[in-house]
């Protein structure tokens, strides 16, 4: 089933071609306008270097692109789920009460308020270099944002709702099954699009700091090496990986609370 | 003894940061006979909510008794259906799956839900039929239009069949026709089951036209001033609204309400 907004959209797509080929058209554009500026403009490669030598590099290199970018998929990958069993597990606990809510709040926003790239020294006295440190940072910075979301979440069911089951004799227990978990799933996976970004950026910062493998280790050891073409394929991989896996979850978002989509709730 | 017994009642809430809690009802005293009609009505404020909350057993008098059907209240009731202005569908479930909601609470339903699953999704489609929503079951609450919704919320307070109906002004943000429909649909549900009902509005013709009697409620801290017994003969229909004797009691009611707000 489909709303009316996803049908204007597909409508729109049968009879206008060009909205279906305006983000090929716009990306591809942005490519051929910086090839043309860097050789017209006579850009040195270590300044700037044009699409087409980045490409080179990235053939030459496509071995170790490969791999780096595996060890950066999974480390945010790994840090994830951890920020997912427990920032779901947290979330539940926060939300079950107003009270836990009303204590713990405060103290998650200070906590989310450390800047994450200062926590990496830390983890490295602890924990030592290597992928275990990524693994943790990835899963420290995203795990606030799905805390929060399914809180509040639960948090926030109708006093009308819950006041309705109340009076029936529905225990905590009830009302939490029946309004407050299937009413904070929207929440929960809205917040996985941000959660894996941000991920995704914990592990590759923590790889810049503290790694000896990933695509974040890659691009530091380039750009001590002057292989600027490969710094810069360093950084398209990773946009493209961070394109797939917010898609992904976007996907899985719209999958799994589509009702939330059709019925405008939250908005 | 009455149906639902409330003695000499006070509420503070309690208190919010250093101010003292509000003091929402003090000297509360009504009762309503089993299968009546009741409507509270009052100044903005002045602790009928309250009221609603102390019946069914959600808040807990600071003075005084509460009893319904006999029995003092010690907790939530289980015996009561409720509605309120905002009809609270949840977007998830089929309408018909709403008005379900009780039966999946309250025994006996909630043990024989998946042994008897059609026959209560028979009956909460019959129940919809009842107040005009045929086949509405079907959709989604966010398909209904916001009166259709609040007749959804309607069945959902009387699935269970309470002995008991509590309706916080579930007609209050609708328009004045779709009101006057759903003041029929109130009339003939409760014509034909004979629940008992309390009934909060802000609308005195809603009140005159739907009541037996009508307590009319003191400003904050609420207490009742006034019980207004509505002779009127039943079936009353929409005209009688504007009959000279149904004027008159609006008027009365009016006059005591400016009064109480002073
Ligand atoms: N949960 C609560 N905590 C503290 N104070 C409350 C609470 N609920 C209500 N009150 C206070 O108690 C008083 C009575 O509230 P209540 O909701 O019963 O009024 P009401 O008659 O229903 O008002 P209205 O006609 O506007 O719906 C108000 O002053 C309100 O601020
Ligand atoms: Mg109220």
């Amino acid at each position: 089933m489909s709303d009316a907004g996803e049908e204007a959209v597909v409508a729109a797509y049968k009879s206008d071609p060009w909205v279906r080929l305006a983000p090929w058209v716009c990306t591809i554009g942005l490519f051929v306008v910086w090839e043309i500026a860097v050789r017209v403009l006579g850009v040195p490669y270590y300044i700037l270097p044009a699409p087409s030598s980045v490409a080179y590099a990235a053939y030459e290199f496509a071995g170790g692109l490969a791999e780096n970018s595996l060890q950066t998929l999974w480390t945010t990958v790994a840090g994830f789920l951890l920020a997912i069993v427990f920032g779901l597990a947290l979330g539940l606990f926060i939300g079950w009460d107003r009270r836990i809510y009303a204590g713990l709040y405060p103290l998650m926003i200070g906590f989310n308020s450390i800047p994450k790239v200062a926590v990496v020294p830390i983890l490295v006295l602890w924990v030592g270099t290597g992928w275990l440190p990524a693994v943790l940072t990835a899963f420290l910075i995203s795990f606030f944002p799905i805390v929060v979301n399914v809180a509040t979440g639960l948090a926030t069911i109708e006093p009308e709702m819950e006041d309705v089951l109340r009076a029936l004799g529905a225990k905590k227990l009830d009302i939490m099954t029946k309004v407050g978990i299937p009413r904070s799933l929207p929440y929960f996976f809205g917040s996985l699009k941000v959660a894996i970004t941000l991920a995704f950026i914990g592990s590759v910062m923590s790889e810049t700091v503290a790694a000896n493998a990933g695509v974040g280790h890659m691009m530091l050891t380039a750009q001590a090496n002057f292989e600027v073409p490969l710094v810069f394929a360093c950084l398209i991989a990773l946009a493209i990986e961070g394109i797939v896996m917010y898609a992904v979850m976007a996907w899985l978002e719209k999958r799994m609370t589509g009702w939330a989509h059709r019925s405008g709730f939250n908005r | 003894m009455s149906f639902v017994e409330i003695a000499d009642v006070a509420l503070r809430y309690a208190p919010q940061g250093g101010a003292e809690g509000t003091l929402a009802v003090d000297g509360l005293s009504l009762s309503v006979e089993k299968g009546e009609f009741v409507a509270v009505v009052g100044p903005s404020g002045c602790g009928k909510s309250t009221l609603m909350k102390l019946a069914t057993g959600l808040n807990f008098p600071t003075r005084g008794s509460v009893s319904v059907a006999g029995r003092p209240v010690k907790g939530p009731v289980s015996i009561a259906g409720m509605a309120f202005q905002n009809p609270v569908m949840l977007p998830w479930r089929l309408t018909r799956d709403n008005v379900l909601l009780p039966l999946e609470v309250v025994q006996p339903h909630r043990r024989q839900m998946r042994a008897r699953k059609a026959e209560y999704q028979a009956k909460a489609d019959a129940l919809l039929a009842s107040v005009g929503l045929e086949g509405a079951g079907e959709k989604y609450p966010w398909q209904l239009s916001g009166g259709m919704q609040q007749r959804a919320s309607l069945c959902r307070a009387l699935i269970h069949e309470p002995e008991l109906v509590m309706l916080d002004e579930p007609f209050g943000a609708l328009d004045a026709f779709t009101r006057e429909e759903l003041w029929c649909v109130m009339r003939d549900l409760h014509a034909q089951k004979n629940f008992t009902t309390i009934l909060v509005t802000h609308d005195l013709r809603e009140a005159v036209f739907l009541a037996d009697r009508i307590f009319v409620l003191s400003a904050r801290p609420g207490r009742v001033i006034k019980v207004r017994d509505v002779d009127l003969p039943r079936p009353r229909p929409l005209e009688v609204t504007y009959e000279k004797q149904f004027t008159d009691i609006v008027h009365e009611l009016r006059g005591l309400i400016a009064e109480a707000r002073q």
